[in-house]
């Protein structure tokens, strides 16, 4: 216990919400700050980009539909980092396991024979599996033979888009594509609904709540959970209990693998009707899905807000990049400004303030 | 064919400088106890610094040194989040990453597309980094200061004992590891370029994390290493004409994976350190 002027600080290793919410979003604010210094150093008014955003993505509905499009892929490959991060698969990967379901919609979408009723579930279900089998590689590297995880998820990223970027300029190249680097259009059966006047592709927003509360409850109230819950928060605790570590870790790799390979699917099949550069279609959600899961503390049902939080962060770069001229690459400094401060907060988590003015001595 | 073997040589000592600067700065932040996988942010963010101080005051040596500088300094926010606040280090760097690729895209938009006027040879920077190399050896291998540098990745408490700043070690170490980077970035915007691009690090900052693990975090293995990855470059531009030029560009990532397998299955001690990783905490056991 220590005393800070009248204030009595303690530590409290169990955080109550008001806290937890208190401390985010002190961290949100002060990378907000930081990150209007940056604008102001571009030559942009801090001011006047954030009430630019705050109008246009806030208050617009179009606006708010753009953040609610990007929250989608957030939201599916956000919860499966969280499951990820709570098994201790550090997966970085997200972003190629993304790509490798686009990949694999889009093989299904153009070649596969199946009937027209069937293209979609096909295509969703060979995305999980692209996304599993990618996440899969580097699981087993680190539970065999200990390698690194962080490192070769991210190098699996680069290849990723490199076997995109082939695919599209050499066998999958289109014949109505002139010239452009992308293959031809999908089947209308291969395409997802979209609510009129929006991006927001809805089979897949509500596929990916769905998942969320599935996640949620998988972890917080069956079997197969807890060896995951035990795992994240003690390795040694589990192996002394005989939990089989191996296979948690491995379901946990594989689950987040597929269902940001999910994200992938919806990116194609609802956004954009084909394959097409690896960074048009991505834009770097698998990394921004980092942040998602760091902010949601462990929760898939937390992912819900913060995928929408971070979703309009997106769709403000958006903003940024048509009524301010600014490279998107201001998204990157969000994100790496809010990380940044989100985990620096981390350990005020784990202390109490209390109100406690000294009596004075007679 | 000596023509060729010569030629080759030549390119991949160009190709693996950038690589081997960063990675000898990684080596040092790694052998204090601190994973910093923030090399590729620093090495942007350097790149940029270069390129701008060396256009508007003409003098590519100005450049140099504000790389130098602006790598140290981006290193800092780094170093007080994971050494200070003991947050988790892979994602403090991811964040240094994220950061460092965002500011530069941003503030050097103006600078995109521009010719430099004086750029700087790239033997001058191939012979900086193998002396570079040397020295850092025997500094770390031969000094007192080197010998509590790799103290506090091995055992802090060690050091704490001995009455030196744990703390202070490792600060230097990851500030020393963003100068290098900086100094990497540098090669790519005064040299090997030399211009500035949005991306012109395509990565390389992650080779070089990688080339630290793989060159067991000795300075002088770290040489052979980054051959190693600059003949693998070099082999990728060659060969365009016979195979796909994405797969060749996909290789060096594929490479990193294929090599950290590789030493993962070696036998004995990796000769990670041990306090690799592990925020120190003074007064606390482990």
């Amino acid at each position: 216990m220590r005393r800070i002027g009248p204030f009595l600080v303690e530590k409290d290793l169990v955080v109550p919400a008001g806290r937890l919410l208190a401390v985010s979003s002190a961290a949100l604010l002060m990378a907000f700050f930081a990150a209007g210094l940056v604008f102001w150093a571009y030559g942009t008014s801090p001011v006047l980009a954030y009430r630019t955003i705050f109008v246009e993505t806030l208050l617009s509905p179009s606006g708010f539909a753009e953040g609610v499009r990007r929250a989608i892929p957030l939201l599916l490959a956000g919860v499966g980092l969280v499951l990820a991060f709570r098994g201790q698969f550090w997966n970085i990967g997200a972003e190629g396991q993304l790509l490798l379901g686009a990949v694999a919609a889009a093989g299904v979408a153009l070649f596969a024979p199946v009937p027209a009723a069937l293209k979609l579930p096909a295509m969703f279900l060979a995305g999980f599996a692209a996304g599993g089998l990618w996440a899969a590689v580097p699981a087993l590297l680190k539970l065999r033979l200990g390698v690194n995880d962080v490192l070769t998820t991210l190098m699996l990223n680069y290849v990723a888009v490199y076997l995109v970027e082939w695919l599209i300029h050499g066998p999958w190249r289109g014949r109505t594509a002139f010239g452009f680097a992308y293959t031809d259009r999908f089947p209308e059966a291969a395409m997802l609904p979209l609510i009129p006047g929006t991006y927001v592709h809805w089979p897949t927003l509500a596929l990916a709540l769905l998942l969320a509360g599935a996640a949620w409850f998988v972890l917080a109230r069956t079997a197969w959970g807890y060896p995951v819950r035990v795992t994240g928060d003690n390795p040694e605790a589990a192996r002394y209990a005989h939990m089989p570590v191996f296979w948690v870790v491995f379901g946990v790799a594989l689950a987040s693998g597929g269902l940001a390979g999910l994200a992938g699917v919806g990116e194609v099949a609802g956004v954009h009707g084909r394959l097409l550069g690896a960074y048009q279609i991505s834009l770097g959600y698998g990394y921004t899905a980092i942040i998602v899961a760091w902010l949601a503390r462990g929760n898939p049902l937390g992912a819900v807000l913060t995928a929408l939080f971070m979703g309009l962060v997106f769709a403000s770069g958006d903003v940024m990049k048509v009524a301010l001229q600014m490279p998107f690459r201001v998204t990157d400094v969000f994100n790496g400004l809010i990380l940044f401060f989100l985990i620096s907060t981390e350990r005020l988590l784990y202390y109490r303030v209390r109100w406690a003015p000294e009596r004075k001595e007679r | 064919m000596e023509d060729w073997i010569w030629t080759t040589l030549v390119r991949a000592l160009a190709f693996g400088t950038p690589i081997l600067l960063a990675g000898l700065g990684e080596i040092y932040a790694e052998r204090s106890g601190v994973v910093n996988l923030g090399v590729e942010g620093m090495m942007a963010v350097g790149a940029l610094a270069a390129f701008a101080a060396a256009q508007s005051s003409g003098s590519p040596y100005l450049g140099l040194a504000a790389a130098v500088l602006v790598g140290a300094l981006i290193a800092l926010p780094f170093a007080v989040a994971s050494i200070t606040l003991r947050a988790n280090q892979y994602v403090a760097g991811l964040a240094l990453t994220m950061l460092g690729l965002g500011l530069s895209g941003l503030l050097g938009k103006p600078y995109e597309g521009a010719p430099l006027a004086h750029p700087l040879p790239e033997s001058g920077f191939v012979v900086a980094a193998l002396v570079l190399a040397v020295v850092l050896w025997f500094f770390l291998r031969h000094t007192f200061t080197g010998l509590v540098l790799r103290s506090a990745g091995e055992n802090p408490e060690t050091v704490d004992a001995m009455g030196i700043n744990v703390y202070a070690v490792r600060y230097g170490a990851v500030v020393f590891g963003g100068a290098m980077a900086g100094l990497a970035g540098a090669f790519l915007s005064l040299a090997y370029r030399p211009s500035w691009a949005d991306g012109i690090t395509s990565g390389l900052g992650w080779i070089a994390v990688a080339l630290a693990i793989f060159a067991a975090w000795h300075p002088l293995k770290a040489v052979g290493a980054a051959l190693l990855f600059g003949a693998l470059y070099h082999l990728s531009y060659r060969l365009q004409a016979v195979v796909s030029p994405e797969f060749l560009k996909a290789m060096p990532y594929l490479f990193v994976v294929l090599v950290l397998s590789l030493s993962a299955l070696r036998r004995g001690p990796s000769g990670a350190p041990e306090a690799l990783g592990t925020p120190y905490v003074r007064g606390e056991r482990r």
